[in-house]
């Protein structure tokens, strides 16, 4: 798909969930706010990273190995986990458009652009931190006994604890399988040429 | 590496880092009542009036309590959940008062968000369940929705729908000081701190 065409299908994308009726289905549920609309958001960002073929000079030279990106994908995802932060997005229109604007340009497009120039390794060490994270925090909103957000129902905390642990389950299934196995058949063949090989 | 990138990992740290500090009140709260207990210990704000309706039908303001504390609390009589806790909670607090013998006898009053059920014999039953009597334990509604609104504004309380007819909202004790202000949110869980606190008001 050409540029322009992307960053239409992101903006229209952003438009729709900035709509009243979607926005307030999308935040009227934990669950939803955190495991549907704040990703989504964010994959706009990463959306919007494919569309910019021409990065100035003097970002992606000041961006070595992706370390500043990832350092802001990972401050900003942890400000829009804050209970607080979540309660004042539903509460007041002003700070729901700080989340639409922050989440896709300062979280999205740095993962977007900052992913191409991780070492593997770094890669690897991003998501090995970050399944436990999202694990961990599911952990803790059911564990809680009072409610963290003003504007959410117990239960409602307890299904988005469950929500984000399937999340981490899932994420660690997936990138067991990518990592030990490889998604194509070919995959293992050519990983067990290459011991053989290495070993001979 | 250029110069370029300590300057922008330095930008990207301080601005990330600033954020955080201010929406978590420099990493003391996560939550918004945390924040909320924090800025009126800090400052505590002053109440606007409002005129309410006591258990036995008397009117009365917010402003007649000038000069002494009262705790308050927000209920609705239906609740099956922390109302009745709350109401057991303040309870025991007037009995642990009262053992104090502390000079400034402490006021209890419980608020209805629930204009359309709590009439005044829900209010006079709901009442009689915790051995609440008027003046010293008032439970009273509001006298319309504007006052309403701008009680549940001022003291900061947030009630949703629990889906199933009823409401869920801030599982709290409010602290009025004799000026009027709300000088302190406190956790009802914890009859003893509470009353320490309450009585550390008082004494100001």
């Amino acid at each position: 798909m050409s540029s322009r065409r992307l960053f239409a299908a992101a903006s229209a994308l952003w438009l729709v969930l900035w709509l009243p009726p979607i926005r307030g289905v999308l935040e009227s549920d934990m669950a939803l706010h955190m495991a549907v609309q704040v990703p989504l958001l964010i994959s706009l960002g990463i959306l919007l990273a494919a569309t910019c073929r021409h990065e100035p000079r003097w970002l992606a030279e000041a961006d070595w190995l992706g370390i500043p990106g990832i350092v802001a994908v990972m401050l900003g995802t942890s400000f829009w986990m804050l209970p607080r932060a979540l309660d004042q997005a539903v509460s007041d229109p002003r700070i729901d458009l700080v989340k639409f604007l922050s989440l896709p340009l300062l979280v999205g497009m740095p993962l977007g652009v900052s992913w191409r120039r991780m070492p593997p390794l770094g890669r690897a060490f991003i998501w090995a931190n970050f399944i436990p994270k999202l694990g961990a925090i599911g952990g803790l909103y059911l564990g809680a006994p009072t409610r963290l957000c003003a504007y959410y129902r117990l239960d409602q905390q307890e299904l988005a604890g469950w929500t984000l642990i399937a999340v981490s389950v899932a994420l660690a299934i997936t990138w067991f399988v990518a990592a030990f196995v490889g998604w194509t058949p070919g995959a293992v063949k050519q990983h067990t040429a290459l011991r053989d090989a290495s070993a001979a | 590496m250029t110069r370029g990138f300590p300057i922008l990992l330095a930008l990207v740290l301080s601005i990330g880092i600033t954020a955080l500090a201010f929406e978590t009140d420099g990493f003391r709260v996560v939550t918004s009542a945390g924040a909320r207990q924090l800025s009126v210990e800090r400052a505590p704000p002053t109440l606007p009036d409002a005129r309410l309706v006591d258990q036995n039908g008397m009117p009365f303001t917010l402003s007649a309590y000038r000069g002494r504390a009262v705790l308050v609390d927000f209920i609705y009589t239906r609740c099956p959940t922390i109302c009745g806790l709350l109401g057991d909670d303040l309870a025991h607090v007037l009995r642990l008062v009262e053992a104090k013998r502390s000079s400034e006898p402490i006021d209890l009053l419980s608020i209805s968000f629930d204009p359309r059920n709590d009439d005044r014999k829900a209010l006079r039953l709901y009442g009689e369940r915790f051995g609440a009597e008027a003046p010293r334990w008032r439970i009273a509604a509001p006298i319309d929705a504007q006052e309403l609104a701008g009680l549940l504004q001022s003291f900061g309380v947030i009630v949703i729908a629990d889906g199933i007819g009823g409401f869920i909202h801030n599982d709290a004790v409010y602290v009025v000081d004799a000026r009027g202000r709300l000088a302190r949110i406190l956790d009802p869980d914890a009859p003893a701190q509470l009353v320490a606190a309450t009585l550390q008001v008082v004494a100001q």
